[in-house]
């Protein structure tokens, strides 16, 4: 059994992304490695409509007691975000003490090709301006070196998981529980790059 | 760790629910699919329509069987025929509708509160404001059905469907045993037997609304006696973190009222606060009962509630001023990511050869509600389930001057389609209907229907045919295309909108996010060789990434379905070798 922590605050975490790159996976990972860890958790994600390719959040909360599975404005402790753009669209959930790991991947969406937007030529400069804490993780390209961008997701994870008090072992037992024994080595790797680079 | 949806199924499970009915809608999809996977002890079924699955579910409940519908807020009125008068023949074995509605309209047409219809036909109404409360509601809705001899309705919504947390488990019990006891003046609502029923109804609900005083779904949590919150759903969770020192009544059994409870709950409290999701139900029987108290004044009764929200709503409440609107120094700077047809998507080609041709489109409910964004923009109306194909008709027949095509996608047109397509053929229109076969129910995850082959469970079955019921229903000119053929599919719509006759053209092609693969090989753009004219662009796909003049595919994201290539007048995209 695994000493259950004191940590008596609720954690708050929102990760978001492009649909279709892993965020509901991530979201369940996390949410395990806070249960085993012995806490309360709440969880939310959106289904259907909001999942085809546009911009896609999950939201996740442990702690003693959670009531409500949503974040509030300003109140996560962790943004973590798969694309550079969808980390600026949900700024505001960060607290201004919160920690923004960012994977330094731009998907350019429909609406920038077809002319009506256009994609910030200084959406660096803009990230550092909205995430005092900020770090960056390049996890396609790590992901790709490591045999399958799709392990981009738990690159990320590995990299927030510096920042939230959960021991090593329950993320490793929660990626053995969420993952298919197939690529279950893949994504441990995947994590651990993550964590080590954060 | 459940979801809300997988605890209701788990509910099912263990209170010997022996059939499972439904049709996908988000956010209600996941009960049917959970009981289907895990519980192979329960029959479950995919039906054509929620009415459909409603009198399913129906049948198996008069002959002693325990039984759910699921489907989504709209999806009720659909089956709100049944549900209306199933309240008067009464059920058997327990029956459940289990409704999840959509506050903030996430993945939904319209924002409706599904707590009306329960009062509307005068059943009892659960609502669970967590996954635990999601699987003992369901269970007590199951007996207090089946006990009183009435249909339930399970509420749920978005946010409780879809969060996440923990449930603790129980054993099944086995149901009744089934067999049918005829009982013409219970079962036949012919008016000699039905008037007996129509009292028989308000007499159950009072014994119901006794039920609900005592009911333990129904709780007051005493705190502070200077504000009392009646509450139920989400709205209970946020509420106790925006007013952690109020006294709470949460109401889980909360139709028929309990009036008894509530007057004793206002009455020891100093002000009485309402904060209840959409519709101002449960604040409108509160005042009815005389009992002053506030809701809609401070608590927004449009789009989901929030703990934000709330904040606000209790800074009104206390008499502060409403918080200053900070400014936002991104959100204006940042493009727009709406939900899109995928890469490979097979409507992708249909809507582009609409978008040449000037043709009015009249469109239905999937992932093809997309068609309706720019670049394509080719769908320009959407009303409800099946409304594609009966509104072509109603404006062909208004002497609109444009030819008019009635766009639907398989699942739909199996759901409400066909109706709409015999009346064009009845009424002598000449409308030219699509449908969009990509063979699943696409955009709620993928469920099989009437024309894949397959049943919920994955079991083979007869796959019926588009076209035979097209000519079934009398339309000669009934065609079959490829959407991946750009030109032959602007030859055949070509065609058929000259026809002077109906037209039913099926455009066929599986769905690729369905199929796991891709299309074909993924295609690159040669640098060299591209005019950056941007006709790729026109087609909205998410692979093709167009930055100042300059193309490329992502070849993450290409599903090698070559559109593209066909478009491209420079000869610029080929396949990738190998790829």
């Amino acid at each position: 059994m695994i000493q259950r922590s004191v940590e008596k605050e609720t954690k708050s975490i929102v990760l978001v992304g492009v649909g279709g790159q892993g965020i509901l996976l991530a979201s369940e990972i996390l949410a395990q490695a806070a249960m085993i860890q012995g806490y309360q958790v709440k969880t939310n994600e959106v289904h259907g409509m909001a999942q085809r390719g546009g911009s896609v959040m999950a939201q996740i909360r442990y702690g003693e007691e959670v009531r409500s599975p949503l974040v509030s404005k300003k109140s996560a402790h962790i943004l973590g975000a798969l694309e550079k753009v969808e980390a600026l669209r949900y700024w505001e959930y960060l607290r201004s003490d919160g920690l923004a790991a960012v994977s330094s991947q731009a998907i350019v969406p429909v609406t920038v090709s077809s002319g009506s937007a256009r994609y910030p030529e200084n959406v660096e400069e803009l990230l550092a301006r909205a995430f005092p804490r900020l770090v960056y993780i390049d996890a396609q390209k790590l992901a790709v070196e490591l045999g399958d961008s799709r392990a981009a997701n738990i690159m990320l994870l590995g990299a927030i998981s510096r920042g939230l008090d959960l021991p090593l072992e329950s993320w490793e037992k929660a990626i053995g529980l969420c993952v298919g024994e197939r690529f279950r080595d893949l994504n441990l790797k995947a994590f651990s790059i993550g964590r080590s680079r954060a | 760790m459940l979801s809300g949806n997988e605890a209701i199924a788990r509910g099912a499970y263990e209170a010997g629910v022996t059939v499972g009915t439904g049709y996908p809608g988000t956010p209600s999809t996941e009960i049917l699919e959970n009981l289907a996977r895990y519980c192979p002890e329960v029959y479950c079924e995919w039906s054509p329509n929620e009415k459909v699955a409603f009198e399913v579910a129906a049948g198996a409940s008069l002959a002693g069987a325990r039984s759910i519908v699921t489907m989504k807020h709209v999806g009720l009125n659909v089956a709100a025929d049944p549900l209306m008068t199933l309240s008067y023949i009464s059920v058997e074995g327990g029956f459940v509708a289990c409704v999840a509605d959509d506050p903030g309209m996430h993945s939904s047409q319209n924002e409706q509160d599904t707590r009306n219809y329960a009062r509307f036909a005068r059943v009892p109404l659960f609502e669970p404001a967590d996954s635990q409360e999601a699987r003992d509601l369901l269970i007590l809705a199951l007996s207090v059905s089946e006990e009183f001899k009435t249909p339930a309705i399970l509420r749920t919504t978005t946010r409780v469907s879809h969060s996440r947390s923990p449930v603790e488990l129980g054993e099944r019990v086995e149901g009744k045993e089934i067999s049918f006891v005829k009982n013409p003046p219970r079962f036949v609502p012919i008016p000699v037997w039905g008037r007996p029923m129509r009292q028989r109804v308000e007499d159950r609900l009072k014994e119901l609304q006794a039920l609900a005083e005592k009911s333990p779904a129904n709780r007051i949590e005493w705190r502070s006696k200077s504000l009392g919150i009646i509450t139920s759903s989400i709205a209970y969770q946020y509420a106790r973190e925006v007013w952690p020192e109020a006294s709470v009544l949460k109401l889980g059994f909360s139709y028929p009222f309990p009036d008894g409870l509530i007057r004793q709950f206002a009455g020891r409290v100093d002000r009485v606060l309402v904060v209840e999701e959409l519709d101002p139900f449960m604040e409108e029987h509160v005042k009815a009962l005389g009992i002053p108290c506030q809701g809609r004044e401070f608590v927004p009764g449009i789009m989901e509630l929030s703990v934000d929200r709330l904040i606000e709503s209790r800074r009104l409440l206390e008499g502060k001023e409403a918080a200053a609107q900070e400014e936002d120094p991104f959100t204006d700077l940042l493009p727009p990511r709406p939900p899109v047809l995928c890469p490979g998507c097979p409507h992708r080609g249909i809507f582009y050869a609409l978008s040449r041709e000037d043709v009015v489109v009249t469109g239905d409910i999937g992932c093809y509600s997309l068609g309706a964004f720019p670049p394509l923009e080719r769908m320009d109306s959407i009303l409800c389930m099946g409304a594609g194909v009966s509104m072509a008709h109603g404006m062909e027949k208004s002497g609109e001057k444009r030819k008019v095509v009635g766009v639907v996608g398989d699942s739909t047109f199996f759901h409400s389609g066909i109706t709409g397509l015999l009346d064009i053929v009845y009424n002598k229109g000449h409308s030219t209907i699509i449908v969009l076969d990509n063979r699943t129910t696409a955009m709620t995850g993928h469920q099989d229907h009437p024309g894949t082959g397959r049943t919920i469970s994955g079991e083979p079955t007869v796959a019926v045919s588009i076209e035979d019921i097209g000519r079934a229903c009398g339309i000669n000119r009934v065609r079959s295309i490829d959407p991946y053929q750009l030109d032959d599919a602007r030859e055949a719509i070509k065609e058929e909108l000259a026809a002077l006759e109906p037209s039913l053209i099926v455009s066929r092609a599986p769905c690729p996010l369905r199929e796991r693969r891709r299309v074909g090989r993924m295609r690159t753009i040669q640098g060299e060789e591209c005019r950056s004219c941007e006709l790729c662009l026109s087609l909205g796909c998410p692979a093709i990434e167009g930055l100042d003049g300059v193309m490329r595919i992502n070849q993450a994201l290409c599903a090698g379905c070559g559109l593209c290539e066909q478009l491209c007048p420079a000869g610029a995209i080929i396949s990738r070798e190998g790829a």
